[in-house]
């Protein structure tokens, strides 16, 4: 795989200490991933995967106590999520957020021009319209506030229609996977690579093989007690399923205490 | 999220005033002489003059309140009973004073009158300056007038009901209303009548220290449908202003009738009004009440719904700045059997802005198979905002169905940060999640106000992130 360099689209994460109310979540977190590679990150519960999105998106309640966060050579430290989302980056969130009385299209409306991506409304409408239909949602959701009383499933299909209306450079997917069943699992994923066509950069959160299945990574890796324990090709994940987390646990040295103490931490 | 405190009156944009403009105001302060004067000047019956003088009794014998928001700043010594800005009330903008015309103009009455309304009422201080309907309301017997010309051209209707829905002696500001009131509107719609297009009217303040006293009287007879709309602004002073309405409505059998409020005053005013409906059988009220400015505001639009069938609906948004108190909510009273009725209430408080529901529900023993809905949630956009619910129910019949639901949010962290991990502004993603939180009163007007208010909460919202 290519090594990060300055002034490239590159996702890079040096040496990420983060707390969270004085809890230190995140202990030296080292990952890059290029624009137009899929990277896997897969974990125990609590390794603090989530909070690393939230890192790198800039989530007020997540504090960088040291390192760095670079997208395409630039340090994120210190910029707003609008700025970060405006460089390129989105993340789709785990538990997507209800803002009742904003209709979607509002929502999305609000979001390009934020982007400075100011389209016709007709075209716009038209673009909306066509995501809808792509991950197989009723047109009526155009119309619903933005997650209200949606199910958890469409929420999840609602972030994807987000990301494939901004066209972002680098998505970093936290558990978009989870609860959703197999058709709309490939749906999703379709959702996924068809944007990812136009040679944006994916970083999978998740905890099952099954979505890999159909968005194959270049790389993945491990993350457990805040750091990450172990990098590899896709055969990581095969062996993920066979042996879980422990081997590789027990070859960083990370005793059950930590890893708990850890997840403690996390909550 | 940091958000400095602000001058809400910086991006107040109705706070300038065109010097004074009248004919003749009464000297600071209410004196027997003061309401004397008032009835002379403007001709009436001994009847009125009487209702006066018993109103004014009532006001100096009642105390001030105490349960609600904080009146002890109102000086009664050094405000203008009456001031009347023009000799005449103009037919057409053109026999308006220029300088008073000119206030309208910049307040977009004649533009909207134009484009969507069936009638339009001026009011300046005081007195209405400008009148008019449109003819084919007109020709249908549709009336609609100020309140002086409604006693003075349609007594028999006008004495039939005034003053039958709030007694003078209600309360304390129904009482101060009762003795020195002045313009406001008087309207009746005759049977079967639709008036499709809604009537407009707009109250201005344009001095300092004024006092005013608009009176209106809504009859829509059985079958009969009109919406009724009213805006008020005023100049941004040091000394404060009072506004004191009250506002009568009968709804015969099986008419509707609808009433907005949009209400702007600026952040140096008292606004004490005492609203009410009473609908017949079959008959529905709707209010649809819209709490932007004023110092303090304590109004309560409330329905009796006295005919079986009848229905009554509020429904409420407030949103209080700096240093303002909106003390709002609604009351609905079930008379009769098989009664309907829905609040809503929808608060925004902002810096130190307060602001309270204050609702009561009262169904009596023998109205049976009543349904009622009560919502009511507040929106905190700072630590130092405050907002608090009063609901009281009183339901003494069974065989009721009686929903209730409160809540109170903070602008959450988690839904600022998911707007603006797609790009969007923390000052927009504010004013998106305050909108969103007032769309279902937004979604009630029509169209040009609702424009209105978006803009007015945008304006509010300004500079409010730092």
């Amino acid at each position: 795989m290519p090594e990060a360099v300055a002034g490239t689209s590159v996702l890079e994460i040096r040496d990420l200490r983060v707390s969270v109310e004085g809890k230190e979540i995140l202990r030296g977190v080292d990952l890059t991933v290029p624009k137009g590679e899929v990277h896997a990150l897969m974990g125990p519960n609590g390794a603090g995967k989530t909070s690393l999105g939230y890192a790198v998106m800039g989530h007020p309640k997540y504090q960088v106590v040291s390192g760095d966060i670079r997208w395409a050579g630039e340090s994120l430290l210190g910029k707003l999520p609008e700025d970060r989302s405006r460089m390129g980056l989105f993340l789709s969130l785990q538990y997507p957020t209800a803002i009742p009385g904003v209709t979607t299209v509002n929502f999305l409306r609000a979001a390009l021009k934020g982007q400075g991506k100011d389209l016709k409304a007709r075209d716009f409408l038209r673009l909306v319209k066509e995501e809808v239909d792509a991950l197989k949602m009723d047109q009526s959701f155009m119309s619903r506030y933005i997650n209200d009383n949606f199910s958890g499933g469409e929420k999840k299909r609602m972030e994807i229609v987000q990301m494939a209306v901004l066209q972002p450079e680098m998505a970093i997917l936290d558990e978009t996977d989870s609860g959703l069943d197999v058709d709309a699992l490939r749906t999703v994923a379709e959702g996924v690579n068809r944007v990812r066509q136009d040679g944006m950069g994916v970083l999978i959160i998740t905890h099952y093989q099954r979505i890999l299945d159909y968005i194959t990574p270049d790389r993945v890796h491990v993350m457990a007690a805040g750091r990450i324990i172990a990098s590899g090709g896709s055969e990581l994940v095969a062996e993920i399923e066979k042996t879980g987390y422990d081997p590789m646990l027990q070859a960083a040295g990370i005793a059950a205490e930590e890893l708990a103490a850890a997840a403690a931490a996390a909550r | 999220m940091a958000v400095a405190a602000k001058d809400l009156t910086k991006d107040y944009k109705y706070g300038f005033n065109d010097g004074d403009e009248f004919v003749f105001r009464a000297v600071k302060g209410l004196t027997r002489e003061t309401v004397l004067d008032i009835s002379r000047r403007k001709g009436e019956p001994a009847w009125m003059l009487e209702f006066r003088l018993k109103a004014l009794e009532h006001f100096r014998q009642r105390p001030m309140p105490t349960w609600g928001p904080d009146l002890s700043g109102i000086d009664f010594d050094d405000i203008y009973y009456y001031v009347r800005p023009a000799e005449e009330q103009g037919r057409t903008w053109d026999d308006v004073p220029e300088g008073i015309k000119r206030t309208f103009d910049r307040l977009g009455i004649p533009e909207a009158e134009r484009k969507f309304l069936g009638g339009v009422s001026a009011q300046y201080e005081s007195e209405v300056v400008y009148h008019s309907i449109r003819k084919d309301l007109e020709k249908l017997g549709v009336l609609f007038s100020d309140c002086d010309t409604g006693l003075r051209e349609h007594e028999d209707i006008f004495r039939k009901y005034f003053g039958t829905v709030i007694p003078a002696n209600d309360n304390k500001f129904a009482a101060l209303n009762s003795a020195v009131w002045s313009g406001g509107s008087f309207v009746y719609v005759p049977k079967g009548v639709r008036v499709e297009v809604p009537l407009q009217a707009y109250f201005r303040i344009n001095s300092e220290s004024m006092g005013q006293f608009e009176r209106t009287l809504i009859i829509a007879d059985e079958g009969s449908f009109v919406h009724y709309i009213e805006g008020c602004t005023a100049p941004t002073y040091s000394r404060d202003s009072l506004h004191s309405a009250v506002v009568e409505i009968i709804a015969m059998p099986g008419a509707t009738v609808r009433y907005t409020t949009i209400q702007n005053w600026s952040n140096n005013v008292y606004n004490l009004v005492t609203k009410r409906a009473i609908a017949k059988e079959h008959a529905s009220v709707f209010w649809i009440d819209g709490n932007l400015g004023s110092k303090i505001t304590a109004k309560y639009p409330s329905v009796y719904l006295m005919g079986e069938g009848a229905h009554g609906e509020i429904l409420s948004v407030a949103f209080a700045g700096d240093g303002q108190h909106q003390d709002a909510g609604g009351k609905v009273i079930h008379v009769a059997p098989n009664t309907t009725s829905t609040i809503v209430s929808k608060s925004v408080s902002k810096g130190t802005g307060r602001t309270s529901y204050r609702g009561h529900l009262k169904v009596y023993p023998k109205a049976h198979g009543v349904r009622s809905s009560v919502r009511c949630d507040a929106l905190l956009l700072d630590e130092n905002s405050r907002s608090d619910t009063y609901p009281y129910m009183d339901i003494e019949a069974e065989d009721v169905q009686i929903g209730h639901e409160a809540s109170v949010s903070k602008v959450g962290d988690e839904q600022l940060f998911y707007l603006q991990s797609r790009g969007i502004s923390e000052a927009d993603a504010t004013a998106m999640i305050v909108n969103g939180f007032i769309e279902p009163f937004v979604k009630e007007l029509p169209m040009e106000y609702a424009l209105e208010l978006n803009r007015l909460i945008a304006l509010q919202m300004e500079g409010s992130v730092g």
